[in-house]
């Protein structure tokens, strides 16, 4: 039996994820585990993930709505609703790379027990592509021509040019499949009209909305029509948002009220105090976040008039010499900032594109402190030391203003950062701003991370699935914040190389991975090591926290953190 | 009396009107938006075609006086219909940001919860707070007198966010006595649901009733206090009036004048207090729905709230007037 299920493990690779549960001997009746109760410390507000973007909501409605294929926690695709990934070489990706046939499994019922079909798919597409609708993830269906059902199993995506990574429309959690009849009346404007509906969208998941207090509560029972016989092993689901991440972790670790709580942005020894509780453990894994400082490439200085400070024309006194920002790298000293900030849910990194491995460069020189280095690279640059120990040129201080948004870990990253900074000889003025204020694109508001009305700025981003091109093309120099775009864009930092948006084409027309790879390592490198644009300083991990008795947990940075939730169970 | 009060309710319209426009232009020139909390692997053109479709990018008097026709217009013929089958066309209601639903709706579904919490901590604050009062009046500067003082003291001072914290860590985690996050599904239908009820919402309450009873007993001693000096006092004594109704009957009542006042004036701020108590319990009342709303840049949430809160002050405060004349004798407004 053993070598049995072994063989068939090694067989279906694809499979590998799904049947991990029964790996270590859990099987039998659906529903058969009572509750099981899940507490996000922001509260879903929508079960719809194509009308909000938040994490919380994308998340919580991936226990409802499923796409075809999701990233497993390796950040390979694996088929869910559909029966094998397409590509080039079973056929799927056409070789012009301007086509992809998806196949659905035959037999989906969606959970009112009516069939799941191509035209659902199809459907989809329309929803989110319609203009007037305001749909958060129209960028995951960028590029599409046209969406065909030749029959009720087979899904066609034209595509207007190209596309070497067509796996976005309909892949991961932020682009579920939602019912056709269900949302047939709520295209484009009329979307927020219908509130059962995105509170209660009909989906082919393991669990099935009951009742749903927005901001608040949802409350879910196993999906009846769920595809995998004796799964879910939860006959119901509390789903509770809101609190904070210390609220939580206590819930989960320490008075065990809850069983899984996402996202524990905690100080590494409050987290290590809460684990002690015994009711629940931490568990962490890795993705594509990086805290970074991003250099200001343009002059942000308050003499300025309005509408020229922070753009191009004025290039940045300090910071425009890519010796400058590379002794201000080299005087960080990032394993401490780990240590106090992370603990294990972070890793010291070099590199804006931190994993998938194959995809990461081996740029490690940042990674040890080198005060010394830097203070030669100054000297260099002919920056002196003058009054007070801050280096001086031509009359004018070393002084630098340093903005993030509030947050504890970040503000403690910051007064680090000055120490290390003035051992140098650079002064550094430090400002914190409200999170909602600092990513709100508001145009009129001084205070955004778009504006950069700083020299310096810390924020973490990191990019949806595995392929980095899209994130990579963000600094192309048309996409910098200026007041022509509304000061929207990108390019934080406004950098601008032709060489670079050269190679931002070259990948978008390349297929051969390895290729690809090679391509993305050279970007990373010119806008890291090569001129430190952009100061690397940790790779987030995602710590969450899951009780001792939950079973089947694998958490994935890759896609929605529930995206196994079918296989979850309790330990006897 | 009816009079002044109709009076005032109409004088209070414009007041109303003035107060939400105010609170929305406080909104609009803050810094908000909407799609903030998002991922920032959305990009900017998709975010801006969010804010289009929620109508965030229009003039800021369209935005307001869409509001209000939503607010005083739509709402109500909504609600008519839904309460007494009447038959109104309804236009778009008021949609939230952040849920895409109703607002009121949303505003509907919290409302018991805030009233419970509220509603029970403010009586049980009342109940411990008038026989301290009482009692240390009665005898200033004893040991009752001292230990009542320092504990409103405390009560007074220390903020419902720390007292809350403090009473989980103690409650929840260190004795499990009760749980620390307050289920919002619960339905109470039997003895022993109730008694999970109970539990529940104990920490809450007494959270918030401490601090109100703080606030409350400091008054009602100052008044007990002003009145046993009181040459009425004097009188019934030596008229061998029993000690037990001098204090009960005579004094305690002359004392509850202004004590009544402060209870009805205070009872909006109380909502305040909940907001933060609800934030730490996870309560799901108006409160926390206000601070999410905040957060998530939900200008539509977040005015409707405020002037909900607005309106509950000019009312309290208008209750209080009346009551005051109502009980003093000496006031009166027509």
């Amino acid at each position: 039996m053993k070598s049995l299920k072994t063989l068939l493990l090694g067989t279906a690779a694809a499979m590998v994820a799904v049947s991990g549960a029964y790996a270590d001997g859990h099987e039998g009746k659906r529903g058969r585990d009572g509750e099981v109760k899940i507490i996000y410390w922001q509260a879903p507000s929508i079960l719809n993930p194509y009308l909000s973007g938040g994490t919380k909501d994308v998340e919580s409605s991936s226990m409802i709505v499923e796409p075809l294929a999701r990233f497993n926690e390796r950040g390979e695709l694996v088929p869910f609703l559909a029966e094998s990934i397409p590509t080039v070489g079973n056929g799927g990706v056409s070789a012009d790379l301007k086509k992809i046939t998806w196949k659905i499994k035959p037999g989906l019922k969606w959970s009112d027990g009516t069939d799941f079909t191509s035209a659902d798919v199809a459907f989809t597409a329309q929803y989110c592509m319609d203009p007037a609708g305001g749909c958060a993830q129209s960028a995951k269906f960028e590029g599409i021509d046209s969406v065909e059902t030749p029959d009720p199993l087979t899904v066609v995506v034209n595509f207007k040019e190209p596309k070497p990574v067509p796996y976005n429309a309909f892949v991961g959690g932020q682009s579920p499949i939602i019912q056709a009849a269900q949302f047939k009346d709520c295209l484009g404007a009329k979307a927020p009209e219908c509130t059962s509906a995105n509170f209660g969208p009909i989906g082919t998941g393991p669990f099935v909305v009951t009742n749903f207090k927005p901001n608040d509560v949802i409350q879910m029972k196993a999906n009846e029509n769920f595809r995998e016989e004796g799964k879910p092993a939860f006959a119901s689901v509390t789903f509770k948002g809101g609190g904070d991440a210390a609220a939580a972790g206590r819930a989960v670790m320490e008075t065990g009220e809850f069983d899984y709580a996402w996202n524990m942005q905690l100080a590494p020894d409050v987290l290590k105090k809460m684990a002690e509780g015994g009711k629940g453990t931490p568990i962490s894994a890795f993705g594509t976040l990086v805290e970074r400082l991003e250099m200001n490439m343009t002059d942000p200085s308050a003499s300025l008039a309005e509408g020229e400070r922070a753009t191009a024309k004025h290039p940045h006194p300090i910071l425009s010499d890519a010796n400058v920002r590379r002794a201000l790298s080299m005087a960080i000293d990032r394993p401490l900032l780990v240590e106090i900030g992370y603990g294990q849910a972070g890793r010291p990194t070099c590199n804006l594109v931190p994993a998938p491995q194959a995809w990461a460069s081996d740029n490690t020189a940042c990674l040890k402190q080198d005060l010394e280095g830097a203070k030669k690279l100054l000297d260099e640059a002919g920056w002196k030391i003058g009054a007070g120990g801050i280096r001086e040129k031509d009359g004018k201080k070393f002084k630098l203003t340093y903005q993030t948004s509030t947050n504890a870990v970040r503000q403690d990253f910051q007064a680090i950062i000055k120490q290390n900074w003035k051992e140098i000889g650079v002064d550094t003025e430090l400002r914190n701003i409200s999170g909602s204020v600092f990513f709100g694109g508001d145009p009129a508001s001084p205070d955004t991370f778009q504006k950069f009305y700083a020299d310096v700025e810390m924020y973490a981003n990191n990019f949806d699935g595995t392929d980095p091109e899209v994130y990579l093309s963000q600094y192309k120099c048309d996409k910098a914040p200026r007041p022509e775009s509304q000061w929207q864009g990108e390019n934080i930092n406004r950098y601008c190389n032709a060489d670079y948006d050269k190679m931002i084409v070259e990948l978008s027309k390349t297929a051969d991975l390895s290729k690809r790879q090679e391509l993305a390592k050279k970007m990373n490198d010119m806008l890291t090591k090569d001129s430190m644009t952009i100061v690397p300083l940790v790779d987030r991990g995602r710590v969450s926290a899951a009780s001792v008795t939950l079973g089947g947990v694998v958490l994935n940075t890759w896609d929605s953190e529930l995206w196994n939730v079918a296989d979850w169970y309790r330990k006897k | 009396m009816l009079n002044y009060t109709i009076r005032r309710l109409f004088f209070a319209i414009p007041t109303m009107l003035f107060i939400s426009l105010v609170i929305f232009v406080v909104i609009k020139l803050s810094p908000s938006d909407p799609t903030a909390g998002m991922p920032l692997t959305i990009p900017p053109e998709v975010r801006e075609k969010i804010r289009e479709a929620l109508g965030f990018n229009d003039p800021i008097h369209i935005q307001f006086f869409l509001w209000l026709k939503q607010l005083v217009y739509t709402e109500p013929k909504f609600w008519m219909n839904k309460l007494w089958g009447t038959d109104f066309e309804v236009g778009q209601r008021m949609i939230s940001y952040a849920t895409r639903s109703p607002v009121m709706d949303l505003v509907v579904q919290r409302i018991p919860q805030t009233l419970w919490v509220v509603g029970i901590s403010y009586i049980v604050g009342i109940l411990i707070a008038v026989p301290l009062g009482i009692i240390s009046a009665y005898k200033q500067y004893s040991i009752f007198d001292q230990i009542g003082t320092f504990i409103s003291m405390i009560g007074f001072s220390v903020p419902t966010f720390f007292t809350g914290v403090l009473m989980i860590l103690l409650f929840s985690v260190t004795l499990g006595w009760f749980p620390s996050i307050y289920d919002t599904t619960h339905e109470v239908t039997d003895w022993s649901s109730f008694i999970y009820q109970v539990k529940q919402s104990i920490m809450p309450i007494m959270v918030l009733g401490l601090f109100n009873a703080a606030q409350i007993s400091r008054y009602m001693r100052a008044s007990m206090l002003e009145n046993l000096t009181q040459d009425y006092v004097r009188t019934a004594r030596a008229k061998g009036v029993k000690e037990r109704s001098v204090v009960l009957v005579h004094v305690l009542r002359n004392s509850m004048i202004p004590v009544v006042t402060v209870i009805a004036l205070n009872l909006p701020s109380v909502f305040g207090g909940a907001l933060i108590t609800e934030q730490v319990f996870q309560v799901n009342g108006l409160g926390q729905l206000l601070i999410l709303a905040i957060q998530g840049g939900d200008v539509p949430v977040v005015q409707t709230v405020t002037v909900i809160f607005a309106v509950l002050i000019v009312l309290f405060s208008l209750i209080a007037d009346v009551l005051y004349g109502m009980l003093d004798p000496r006031i009166r407004y027509d």
